[in-house]
């Protein structure tokens, strides 16, 4: 799985830090942003990579030519894995059956929403974790005084705990905890990624906080959870809607990876690529294509997730802008 | 003057580097040409857990106990009939409850000493004496399964020792006694957790002290660094940080000695990693073999072995779970439900066969004229509608990554088998859980299971082995109390004459499929692969393959 | 600075205490335990009962907690309930495997990484950057495990140029000292057995570094550009330096310290992909022996593990933070 979380850290933080300064400047970020990714090719491509695969995620499984599962090669005898027989690509079955007689270009057009569906899912779920415990702890040491970075400590030597965890050996044992289901793979990704999004969102804050327009609220009496949550809050977002974009990419990844230690989806009715690919490494000897279809499919769709957000990382940091 | 020297010291690493290079070349070249021949790398799919059989239960420890060690009795090669070991002929007295064994002479310990029925006593007594930790059902697991309990029975759960006393009349002749007549007796002497150790080194390594307290159980050195057999193998070296256990050729060996110089066990886990590992050359042969792999591997060229089907497949039913499924209708429709010829065809290995028994056709006592159950949807719904259970919802549990003997892919067989319990109007609510603990855990006890996977490979060529495990008394895993059916278990596991045995195993067969606790769906037959070159072994139903006899041919 | 360390230091144990109740009723509360994990098929409820029995696990969980306390205080792990050797010894055979990719995936992503990283920056927009970032992003977004039996597949299947799982090959019988191979070989001059091991360790190891090969790559070359565009460069080019002496004094120093930071935080990180790729490359190491640990249901190898591990891991970050100093004499620690 990743191992990004170290360098995330230092990243971050400093991602937190520049967002800061540019909302001093007073000139609107996400206008200017929104301006520079409209002339960056790699985000272009990242966003029609992504507007093709939600279309075919949202649509696709409408029009698919067979059920997910539906079992035709063995009904029809000809799939017969025993004797390594598994027929590659026909004009009805454009992709070939799988290792079950089941068609794989509709596997692949179903797994296309199981695949988005648990990459947002699993990023929510950090997101909304990781920003509650990030967003407490940024406001207690931002503006709480002794007893704010008291909670601050706790709750950061939390963060430390789960980050000096292995983070796949964190999701294998919720993954033994939960026992295997879609929603356990969505859950265990997701817990991955919070402390990445309580980092994230704390060191934004702290910067926030120590920001002229704060001092300025602070000195006119603005009660200061007020200003917590509606100053501090809402301009530290930027980092972290970056980091999501960039999370969903890590995620469908981190999910292939739990598939491949049998920790995956098991309902074969909502196919997910991560599962396929796992699947597949049994038959890859037989039928390499089986493994190669939801490789590619999950390579294509994560370098989408990844350039749109290191683009958007770039749009957001002035130092780059040159 | 500066400038150059990050690329002085980079010539001196290059340098360094070639120097390496060039030793180690020429090593290899001067020990491949005469180690590789003799060599055996084998491929297996986990380590070891102890090297002492008497405390293992595992597959790959007894693995490399059948190498290193010998029983009384023990398997014919290929096959599962009792036939002679360290023993060369046996037989019980007029009551069925001391058996007598004429002893091989001439054969010795690894260590030098004598084989001997003195010997013999030892090592009997040393597990029946077995004191704290050492009963503990994970550390000595088949003797308290086929015995039953110890001289002093620390658990008051633990019955009464069906091994009562050993002695040696004369070096080659041993009588041991048994309190009770037994269906176990002699096959079960042929387990590997019967292996003759020698009493020297059993003293030695102080073999018998299973130390610690609570969560903290550590195993004597001799279960860990000096196993001392009498096989055709000798241990040499277990390698943990290089997941490799080394046993070379014991050159003292009473019998046809080793054509392997070494035989080296690797651990690798992964199936792909395994075969991968074959056709680059890093082994040369692995167990467990998938059943995808099979053809591709013979096109290629490799010798795969295919062993006799001696397991079962079947699908579980929980009379407790739902009360409609103790209505014998209701599992009459299930068992028509299923496709099972399809499953067969298209699941398992080539040589995979429909079981009609609760065990397969080469153990004794399989009776060919039992009430079959044919795939037939229409048949199951109408017995459905008869029994009042047309609106059936019934929850299946399968387990997530495994991969048993008799079950390559218990993920594939659910999604086939509950696809055709739909077809018959059977709902299935699916409940995947991962095999080691908790599809165990929810399957064999508690009631909250109604369908299941589970299977058996057996342990000797007895059928009680098979049927006796699963229903000679009542179980969480099949939620029902059939009085008449425990009582002809108990009467034929204490038959001593063979025949009359038999006849009961035909019979209990017949009952058992009238019953029909569960549905038998299949006996797969598990392969084993060897290099191109490496002839002489032979695959045993119980997995019991000796290495011995492995050759590379020239 | 010392201070500094003993402060960090003091840190850890509340940290190390807060960890282990925190870890401790995370694995009762995994349904299931070790005692089905052991006996497989054949288990019964009475024999299931027996060994909960005989290792505690009936007793109540605070009961359990301070039995390991006991232990702990006197640094005994116990032993682990599958293998029934002590958690130490485990520890000690296992973890030098996963030291050594660990070294060698970063070797690989260094070695390659900071010059390709570099000459992208250099060569901006031209074909070397675009390959080398285009590069780098398929390399985040490879699923480890496709990538290690790909390279398998060509490498050891097909080419045969390096073994394809392990980490030496048995036969040679190899002396083991500290169960670092390469070093073990190298210290009794068994030089094949070094080479081999070395050989071992190409695939998996290259297989590992993908991710932080990636990341090096980046980081180095955004921050070349950043410090690129930095006045004391144009001052220095500006007094006739050549270009040379600019880039290895001005541009590649400067540079090095985010890289720095990064590479310290990438190796403590490398753990998670280690557990799949020991997994491909049956690569004994302690990431594949603790997965195995949490289906085992193996508490006192999954509790010892994991706490040395967090040792280490903070270890590595101190060292870390007390290497910016070293780097950067701006940086003082306090």
């Amino acid at each position: 799985m990743t191992i990004i979380s170290g360098k995330k850290r230092e990243k971050i933080d400093r991602l937190a830090e520049l967002a800061a300064r540019e909302e001093e400047r007073g000139v609107s970020l996400w206008q200017d942003a929104f301006r520079r990714l409209r002339r960056n090719p790699a985000a272009i491509v990242g966003a029609v990579i992504l507007a093709i695969f939600v279309l075919v995620a949202v649509v696709g499984p409408f029009f698919v030519p067979y059920g997910p599962t539906d079992t035709i090669g063995i009904r029809e005898g000809v799939v017969r894995v025993g004797q390594g027989l598994i027929p590659g690509h026909s004009a009805e079955h454009w992709l070939g059956y799988d290792h079950q007689g089941r068609d794989v270009f509709s596997r692949m057009i179903v797994g296309a929403r199981q695949t988005l569906l648990v990459g947002v899912v699993a990023t929510l779920i950090g997101l909304a974790i990781g920003a509650l415990i990030g967003g407490v702890a940024g406001a207690a040491a931002g503006l709480g005084g002794r007893w704010g970075r008291w909670v601050d400590t706790v709750l950061m030597r939390f963060i430390d705990m789960l980050l000096a965890m292995p983070s796949l050996l964190l999701a294998v044992s919720i993954a033994a905890l939960l026992g295997p289901s879609l929603t356990t793979v969505m859950i265990a990704v997701g817990m991955v990624s919070v402390p990445v999004f309580a980092r994230l969102l704390r060191g934004s804050m702290i910067a926030q906080s120590n920001s002229d327009y704060v001092l300025a609220a602070t000195s006119l009496g603005v009660r200061k959870s007020k200003i917590a949550l509606a100053h501090v809050l809402p301009n530290s977002l930027a980092p972290v809607i970056v980091q999501a974009t960039l999370t969903l990419a890590t995620a469908i990844i981190e999910a292939a990876a739990l598939s491949f230690l049998g920790l995956g989806n098991p309902d074969s009715a909502t196919p997910e690529w991560g599962v396929m690919l796992a699947d597949a490494q049994q038959w890859i000897g037989i039928r390499p294509a089986l493994a190669i279809y939801p490789a590619v499919a999950i390579i294509i769709t994560a370098l989408g997730f990844t350039l749109l957000g290191e683009a958007m990382r770039e749009a957001l940091d002035p130092k780059l802008r040159k | 003057m500066r400038a150059s020297r990050p690329k002085v010291a980079i010539a001196a690493v290059a340098a360094a580097a070639l120097a390496v290079a060039g030793c180690a070349e020429s090593d290899r070249e001067g020990s491949s040409g005469s180690s590789s021949k003799d060599t055996l790398v084998f491929g297996v799919a986990g380590d070891p857990k102890v090297l002492d059989p008497s405390f293992a239960s595992d597959g790959e420890s007894l693995r490399v106990a059948r190498q290193v060690f010998e029983t009384l009795v023990r398997p014919e090669e290929g096959g599962t009939k009792v036939s002679p070991g360290l023993a060369e002929s046996w037989e019980p007295d007029a009551a069925g409850t001391t058996w007598t064994f004429k002893l091989r002479s001439g054969v010795k310990f690894h260590d030098g000493t004598d084989f001997n029925a003195e010997a013999v006593c030892v090592n009997f007594n040393r597990w029946y004496n077995a004191k704290g930790l050492m009963q503990s059902p994970d550390v000595t697991a088949y003797w308290q399964d086929i015995m039953g309990g110890y001289a002093a029975n620390e658990d008051e759960k633990l019955g009464e020792s069906l091994f009562k006393s050993c002695s040696a009349t004369d070096p080659t002749t041993v009588a041991l006694t048994f309190s009770r007549v037994s269906s176990k007796i002699p096959a079960a002497l042929m387990l590997p957790s019967f292996s003759m150790h020698s009493p020297k080194a059993l003293q030695d390594y102080d073999a018998s002290n299973v130390s610690g307290s609570l969560d903290d159980i550590k195993y004597p050195a001799y279960a860990t660094e000096h196993p001392t057999g009498t096989g055709p193998f000798k241990f040499k070296a277990w390698d943990v940080p290089n997941k490799t256990v080394t046993l070379e050729r014991n050159e003292d060996y009473w019998g046809d000695k080793a054509k392997l110089k070494s035989l080296i066990f690797k651990t690798i886990s992964d199936e792909n990693a395994r075969k991968q590992e074959l056709r680059s050359g890093g082994i040369q042969g692995y167990d467990l073999v998938g059943p995808a792999d099979v053809e591709p591997l013979k096109g290629e060229g490799f010798n795969v072995l295919t062993r006799p089907a001696f397991n079962i497949l079947y699908l579980a039913i929980n009379q407790k779970g739902n009360p409609k499924l103790a209505d014998l209708k209701v599992r009459q429709a299930l068992a028509h439900a299923i496709n099972r010829q399809a499953l067969v065809d298209s699941k398992l290995p080539p040589g995979a066969q429909v079981a009609v028994n609760f065990f397969p056709d080469t153990v004794e006592g399989w009776n060919g004229d039992v009430t079959k159950y044919e795939y037939d949807v229409e048949k199951a719904k109408s017995l459905l509608a008869e029994a009042g259970a047309s609106n059936l919802t019934l929850r299946f549990h399968y387990p997530t990554e495994v991969t048993r003997p008799y079950m390559p892919n218990p993920k594939d067989l659910f999604e086939l088998v509950s696809a055709d319990l739909q077809a018959a109007g059977i709902k299935v609510e699916p409940i995947p859980l991962k095999w080691s603990p908790d599809y165990l855990n929810a399957t064999t006890s508690g009631s909250a299971h109604d369908l299941h996977f589970l299977g058996w490979t057996g342990d000797y060529g007895d059928g009680y082995n098979f049927i006796g495990t699963f229903f000679d008394r009542q179980k969480d895993e099949w939620g029902f109390d059939n009085k008449a059916l425990f009582d002809k278990f108990r009467q034929a596991d204490t038959t001593p004459d063979q025949a009359a045995k038999v006849a009961l195993y035909k019979e209990l067969n017949a009952d058992i499929m009238n019953f029909l606790p569960g549905v038998p769906i299949s006996h797969s037959p598990p392969a084993i692969v060897f290099g191109k070159d490496v002839t002489g072994v032979k695959a045993s139903p119980l997995t019991d393959e000796r290495f011995a006899t492995a050759e590379f041919k020239s | 600075m010392f201070r500094f360390i003993v402060r960090r230091l003091l840190q850890l144990i509340p940290t190390l205490f807060g960890l282990s109740i925190l870890l401790f009723i995370w694995l009762r509360r995994l349904p299931g335990g070790p005692e089905t994990a052991i006996l497989g098929e054949r288990g019964t409820p009475e024999m299931r009962a027996a060994i909960r029995r005989n290792l505690g696990l009936d007793e109540p969980t605070l009961i359990q907690y301070g039995r390991f306390v006991r232990r702990m205080i006197r640094l005994d792990l116990g032993t682990s309930i599958s293998t029934k050797r002590e958690v130490t010894t485990e520890f000690l055979q296992r973890f030098p495997g996963t030291v050594e990719l660990t070294i060698t995936a970063m070797v690989i992503a260094i070695g390659i990484g900071i010059p390709l990283g570099y000459l992208a920056a250099r060569r901006r927009g031209r074909f070397l950057d675009h390959a080398s970032v285009g590069g780098s992003l398929i390399g985040i977004c490879t699923p480890v495990f496709f990538l290690a039996y790909i390279l398998k597949a060509i490498f050891s299947e097909n080419l045969g140029w390096f073994p394809s799982s392990g980490r030496q090959d048995p036969t040679i019988g190899a002396t083991r000292i500290t169960n670092f191979f390469v070093l073990d070989g190298l210290m009794t001059r068994e030089w094949d057995a070094a080479a081999d091991a070395l050989m071992h360790l190409v695939l998996p190891g290259l297989a590992l570094a993908s991710i932080p090969l990636a990341i090096i790559v980046r980081i180095t070359r955004a921050s070349v550009l950043e410090v690129l565009n930095e006045d004391f460069v144009r001052t220095a080019e500006a007094k006739g330096l050549t270009e040379n002496v600019v880039r290895r004094r001005h541009v590649l120093r400067n540079a090095m310290l985010p890289v720095a930071t990064s590479i310290g935080l990438l190796t403590g990180g490398l753990l998670s992909g280690a557990v799949l790729t020991e997994t491909v490359f049956a690569f004994s190491g302690i990431g594949a022996f603790l997965a195995d640990a949490i289906n085992q249901r193996d508490y006192p190898v999954l509790m010892g593990f994991i706490m040395i591990i967090a040792v280490v891991y903070v270890l590595v970050n101190l060292i870390v933070d007390l290497s910016y100093s070293l780097i950067d004499p701006r940086v003082r620690v306090r």
